[in-house]
């Protein structure tokens, strides 16, 4: 998770360490790549289930009556709140919800906002492609980013360069996102003394613009929350990558390479990085899954009209089917993500799956 | 724990007639593979930066009932002005209370490292458990415990955690099960392929023939055999269940009466410290949390570089 917090926070995401992709090897055994398809895509579907069940029963756990949330204290009179929950079927009993939930679920319909009294499919669509402007842009960047550094990091590994990049991707993800972000606020938009406020402290547009004036004004937004998303999160790839390739760095075919009287350059760029790429495949999937969900804290920080920033303010209330509908989509991009992952890995690893 | 011991925990069979007896043999043996874990342990620097930074907050930690008193988080008797920036009597400021800044962050050092390590643990201890029993029971057991270790490894693990510690009511209980409970899979299935991979070994079968039982042979070979492994790996969690905890408390999920690194800057974010500038404020917390969580991640690449030197990540 977000870097910590995102990203690492919970998740943190775990060790920074390469590991072979656990599922890369599961395709093994007759059929072929057909078969092997077939399986991981049940196994997606199966893992999209289990999630919608998953966020139907989790929000029921909340205390209190959803009813008295949605009129946040006012007061109302008992035929109105009937009238409430009618409306929201929240009168049914508790298996017949969840029949009706899963029905409308697969039709595309995920209930209705209790805050904005809006359909929560509408909320998402319309926050959808905030979110996916923000963490492409930071996904692309940081991706680059390290694995470009993590390749030099490791072809002059131990050298004072690498000890560089290492310790200060280490430090980058130690450090809270949303802390990041306020000190960005700070310097480069409040402006602490001598540096005047050069960018936006918040939202994706400051309104007004058309045209070619209105891109440049979304990009100015963007900057602070993608240098903010692409700090937090470029060590992770830089480490893998920089172990991977280290991996590789001790094979024979290297030598060869060099025998053959290939540079250095080459034998870098031709040999051994292709190689040393694929374990790094599966992160950038994985990353790319996660990186939606991890974004919450920025968008917060940022004031940033997309998911994340829709889900804290659901939290708040709380809004159960948006939260509810918000919960699938996170973890339906991470299933959809890592499935793609699993599904190009035999593709590019010959070695694996066939 | 390396090497040595995962080639031979059971010692050498024959030649114990005359020798001392076995629990002095084994406690001479691990005695002196402390010794070489230390020993390379101090080759990485940054390893013993980590350790050097953690032994710091600590002390800090556990002296802070004796420097900074229990008391410097009371709202009512705060000694200061609201908001005053750092000065000689309140070297880091106070906050929107008045309360000294400095006293708080070293009062909050405790709730975010008691947080971190319990956390770490009770995901570890899962992690742990499922891993070991997967790797040892196969069939449908093991095939229901990975099911469920894959479908929590595909949940967005912070969302979860916001999910659950929404659910559950605010109490620093509900934050460590909310980090344990959702950070366990990658422990559980590091630990059921060495499981899977100590279990192959002749010396497996040699126990089993000798009429050792599933507790014996997990307990006694396989335990001892992981725990290097689980110690890497608790090292790692506990840096990420602290920027958990920081990130949950940020989000104001909490528990509102403890102060925490994570509270304080939810608190100074509250006060407006972000549109006045006052960085001061906002800065201690998060250095704090950054440093800790940096020295636990170090401690770990050590750890494991020590223990698996092929992985060549520290260095």
């Amino acid at each position: 998770m977000s870097s910590a917090t995102d990203s690492a926070p919970l998740a943190a995401p775990g060790a920074p360490v390469a590991k072979r992709p656990a599922g890369a090897s599961r395709g093994r055994g007759g059929g072929g790549y057909p078969r092997y398809v077939a399986g991981r895509l049940a196994g997606a579907a199966v893992s999209l289930f289990a999630v919608l069940v998953t966020s139907f029963f989790l929000f029921r756990l909340i205390p209190g009556d959803p009813v008295k949330f949605m009129t946040g204290g006012r007061p109302v009179s008992a035929e109105q709140l009937d009238v409430y929950r009618e409306e929201f079927g929240l009168d049914l009993p508790l298996w017949q919800q969840f029949t009706d939930y899963c029905v409308k679920a697969l039709s595309g319909d995920l209930g209705t906002s209790y805050q904005f009294h809006a359909p929560v499919v509408d909320k998402i669509v319309e926050a959808l492609p905030n979110t996916l402007l923000l963490t492409g842009t930071a996904f692309v960047i940081y991706t680059a980013l390290g694995a470009f550094l993590g390749t030099r990091s490791a072809w002059r590994h131990g050298g004072l360069g690498d000890r560089l990049n290492t310790g200060l991707a280490l430090t980058l993800y130690s450090i809270p996102s949303f802390w990041l972000g306020l000190l960005l606020i700070i310097v480069l938009s409040v402006g602490v003394d001598p540096i005047p406020g050069l960018f936006p402290t918040g939202g994706m547009e400051s309104g007004g613009e058309q045209g070619f004036a209105h891109v440049l004004d979304v990009a100015h937004h963007l900057v602070l929350p993608v240098v903010t998303l692409v700090a937090v999160e470029y060590g992770q790839t830089l480490l893998v990558t920089r172990s991977a390739l280290l991996d590789e760095m001790g094979s024979d075919y290297l030598t060869t390479a060099r025998a053959k009287g290939l540079r250095d350059d080459l034998v870098r760029r031709r040999h051994a990085v292709p190689n040393a790429l694929l374990p790094t495949v599966t992160l950038v999937f994985v990353n790319l899954g996660r990186t939606v969900a991890g974004v919450i804290l920025v968008e917060t920080v940022f004031s940033w009209p997309g998911l994340g920033g829709l889900f804290y303010q659901a939290l708040s209330v709380p809004d159960l089917p948006l939260v509810q509908g918000l919960f699938f989509v996170f973890a339906a991009a991470v299933i959809l993500m890592n499935t793609l992952a699993d599904l190009l890995y035999p593709l590019l690893d010959p070695r694996v799956g066939r | 724990m390396t090497a040595e011991t995962t080639e031979n925990p059971a010692g050498p069979p024959g030649k114990a007639a005359d020798a001392p007896s076995p629990r002095a043999l084994a406690r001479r043996r691990r005695r002196a593979s402390a010794a070489r874990f230390w020993k390379e342990y101090r080759a990485h620097r940054a390893g013993l930066f980590g350790l050097a930074a953690l032994t710091l907050f600590v002390l800090v930690a556990l002296t802070a009932p004796l420097t900074v008193g229990s008391d410097v988080d009371s709202v009512t008797d705060a000694p200061g002005q609201p908001l005053e920036s750092p000065s000689g009597r309140f070297p880091l400021g106070t906050d929107q209370f008045g309360r000294d800044l400095l006293g708080l962050l070293v009062w909050g050092s405790r709730v975010s490292l008691l947080v971190g390590l319990l956390a770490a643990a009770l995901s570890v201890a899962i992690g742990a458990v499922i891993g070991i029993t997967a790797g040892h029971f196969r069939g449908w057991y093991a095939t229901v415990m990975m099911r469920i270790t894959d479908w929590f490894l595909v949940m967005p693990t912070l969302v979860l955690a916001i999910v659950l510690a929404t659910v559950m009511s605010r109490s620093l209980g509900t934050i460590v099960l909310a980090i344990g409970v959702t950070t366990w899979p990658t422990t559980a299935r590091l630990v059921r392929a060495q499981t899977l991979a100590v279990e192959s070994r002749p010396y497996i079968e040699r126990a089993r023939a000798l009429g050792g039982g599933h507790w014996h042979v997990m307990s006694r070979h396989v335990l001892p055999n992981v725990m290097p492994l689980v110690l890497a790996q608790t090292t790692l969690i506990i840096s990420s269940a602290i920027l958990a905890e920081a990130t949950l408390a940020f989000l104001g999920l909490g528990d509102p009466t403890v102060v925490s690194w994570g509270g304080l800057l939810q608190d100074a974010r509250e006060a407006g410290s972000v549109s006045s500038g006052d960085w001061w404020y906002l800065v201690p917390p998060g250095v704090g949390i950054a440093v800790v969580a940096l020295a636990f991640t170090l401690c770990g690449r050590a750890v494991e570089a020590v223990l698996n030197p092929r992985l060549g990540v520290s260095r």
